[in-house]
């Protein structure tokens, strides 16, 4: 049997498999077809429903057999999302008909996918492309089976649409109302975010500097910086709303606050990163305090200042979405949260959060991007 | 104590300059409004009356710091716990749902960063996205979260723990993760040597040299729980909590009862946060822990 190689994964598919057929019918509409033979009636999986069972006996088979890992590897990747395809594309028409055997063969597929991503994980590849890629690959099918088995889910088993819709309504719901969303991207984040993270950073920054001049002035401020990063800060929200008015000045209020003290205490700590050596070294070039900043103590402090930034791009976020719960013009991604919810139009509230995670990541992003760009010489940057 | 005592002078003395600069702004922002009262009324106080007088509005919009202090202490010590203006019942509301969540979000955490430790599958599928979900506004789900239970018959308590379960996992999952990885490769292999089982690797080097990681990233978890509670009790229609009380507040421009809630977050913060690091402190000495 040296041509085998068990896997636990492949041999629970095959026998979910087994236990689907000896079930029968996939949905209602098909055991109503099948209890009057004589009736035509119409049911999901007419024609593709022995496909189904025959790719996945045939995917489960093939993965167990002694093969390169990179062909199995591709054989489950092929098998597991045709037949996720089948299934979802199958139930369309007949949503929330779905019985027991449907969900088996759904999670059938889904072990063969996770052998898949066993497989794929357990490689070494040589070369650093195909590790960057594998690095990639990985975590994507893991999000793509998330939404496989919510959509099928979902409509399969035709839960609420108020409750949870599937991914393809909030895809289709993002790209007919993409005017509305660029209207409340434009409003929170090119308007407060940007400006409050600007300027908050950036006080926290000078604050920073201060505090550094000052020694009575750091012994003082960093613990109090340090104690306020714990506290719920974004409950000034109302009295900015209050101060400053609806608009997105009152936001951007909100997030300077927020974004204040993690860059105040992160740079704090950043000045105090470089060695006695290297501060000892520029004194002997008789420099002066600003020089010795400029050259050597805010390079050095350079990753605590964008691990700040990093902190601050979410918290920025989070900071101008929530105050918009308490108040704003009649655009903006809390606001159309908060109204969407009471509307119960939950699709566009996760249109609107997908923007959010989206514009997150993208902000995210830039600042790494950025820190790469500035931090070359960190260790941790150039991978040495 | 010497560091402690380095401390006290700056940090006291920073303090008093926040509230003087509280009084002055105080000053200045409630004075356009009495200018205002007071040509209606016809008078003309003085420099010192008009002083006063900025600071006693019912509504200000900057209270000062006494106003905020004796409302603060009205609603937490004289009024009896059980009325729903008293802030011990808003915050004790607010708190048990931190609690549960924090409690959920920590057991989720740990059995995650357990998982991860040990599956390279998850390792290698579900760490990235872990990671990815920080730079994400979860925020932003709670009102839905709140609306769509409410929908289904589930309302109150849990909920809100939902969202703070949700917000105290990540920290938690991350930090739990980096401390069952603290252990040096010299120290797994000295468990190799003495031929022990993944199970004596776990318990014996792993969860130990992960506590003090735990602790750290537990306290970042329960502000952030405080935090989701909080927010989760915004669109609930301002029931009970401090959420609910800040949100009235906005509604009824009682800046005072606005800032005194303010105040009272903090200090279930500041207690929530000190009580964690206390913890990890007993359980520091407890496993034979010495002050370095």
């Amino acid at each position: 049997m040296s041509w085998l190689k068990p896997s636990w994964q492949a041999v629970t598919a095959i026998v979910l498999c087994m236990i689907a057929a000896v079930l029968g019918a996939m949905s209602a509409p098909e055991a109503a077809a099948l209890a009057q033979p004589a009736s035509s009636v119409d049911y999901p999986y007419l024609g593709t429903k022995g496909l189904m069972f025959g790719l996945l006996v045939v995917t489960a088979l093939v993965s167990m057999t002694r093969i390169p890992p990179v062909i199995e590897a591709m054989v489950l990747f092929v098998g597991a999302h045709w037949i996720a395809w089948l299934l979802i594309s199958g139930i369309n028409g007949f949503e929330g008909t779905a019985l027991a055997p449907f969900f088996l063969l759904l999670a059938a597929a889904w072990l063969l996918g996770w052998r898949c991503v066993s497989v794929l994980s357990a490689m070494l590849p040589t070369s650093r492309w195909a590790a960057t890629a594998l690095r990639l690959i990985i975590p994507t099918i893991f999000g793509a089976w998330i939404l496989i088995i919510w959509e099928a889910v979902t409509r399969g088993a035709g839960i609420p649409f108020i409750l949870l819709p599937p991914p393809s309504a909030i895809g289709a719901r993002i790209a007919n109302s993409l005017p509305v969303l660029a209207a409340d991207v434009r409003q929170t984040i090119f308007k407060a975010v940007i400006f409050g993270y600007i300027v908050g950073s950036g006080a926290g920054f000078l604050a920073a500097i201060a505090a550094d001049r000052v020694p009575f002035l750091r012994r003082g401020l960093l613990p109090i910086g340090n104690m306020v990063s714990a506290l719920p800060i974004i409950g000034v929200a109302p009295i900015m709303v209050m101060w400053f008015g609806f608009d997105w000045q009152s936001k951007a209020a909100v997030v300077i606050i927020m974004t204040f003290f993690p860059m105040l205490v992160n740079t704090v700590a950043g000045l105090a990163a470089s060695g006695h050596m290297e501060r000892d070294l520029m004194r002997t070039y008789a420099s002066s305090y600003w020089q010795t900043l400029f050259k050597l103590r805010l390079p050095a402090a350079a990753p605590f200042i964008f691990n700040a930034l990093k902190i601050n791009s979410t918290l920025a976020l989070i900071g101008a979405i929530v105050a918009e719960f308490f108040g704003t013009p009649v655009v903006g991604m809390g606001f159309r949260i908060s109204t969407e919810v009471g509307r119960m139009n939950i699709d566009m509230v996760w249109a609107e959060i997908a923007v959010a995670a989206l514009a997150g990541s993208v902000f995210y992003g830039v600042v790494a991007l950025f820190e790469r760009a500035v931090t070359f010489w960190h260790p941790s940057v150039r991978g040495g | 104590m010497d560091s402690f005592r380095d401390k006290l002078v700056p940090v006291t003395s920073i303090l008093a300059g926040v509230v003087v600069v509280w009084y002055v702004f105080a000053v200045i922002l409630n004075a356009p409004f009495q200018r205002d009262l007071d040509r209606r009324a016809n008078e003309t106080p003085g420099i010192v009356e008009f002083i006063g007088k900025t600071m006693s509005q019912p509504k200000p919009t900057l209270p000062a710091p006494h106003q905020v202090a004796v409302n603060f202490f009205e609603n937490t010590f004289l009024r009896s716990v059980t009325s729903n203006r008293s802030l011990v019942y808003n915050a004790w509301v607010t708190l048990s749902s931190t609690l549960l969540g924090f409690a959920f979000g920590t057991a989720l955490g740990i059995v995650i960063a357990v998982g991860i430790v040990h599956v390279a599958t998850l390792d290698r599928s579900l760490m990235p996205w872990i990671i990815a979900s920080q730079t994400i506004p979860i925020l932003a789900v709670a009102p839905m979260i709140i609306v769509v239970l409410a929908a289904i018959g589930v309302t109150g308590l849990i909920p809100k723990a939902l969202i703070s379960t949700y917000l105290s996992f990540f920290p938690v999952a991350v930090g739990t993760v980096k401390g069952l990885r603290s252990p040096e490769l010299t120290h797994l292999d000295l468990m190799h040597t003495y031929n022990a089982s993944l199970s004596q690797t776990f318990w014996k080097l792993r969860v130990p040299a992960s506590v003090p990681f735990l602790f750290t990233s537990m306290k970042v978890a329960v502000a952030a729980s405080l935090v989701g509670a909080i927010v989760g009790e915004l669109p609930t229609g301002a029931v009970a909590g401090i959420g609910a009380k800040l949100l009235a507040g906005a509604y009824y421009s009682q800046t005072i009862d606005i800032w005194s809630a303010l105040v009272a977050g903090s200090v279930v913060a500041a207690l929530l946060v000190m009580v964690v690091g206390i913890a990890g402190r007993l359980v520091d000495r407890a496993m034979g822990g010495r002050p370095a």
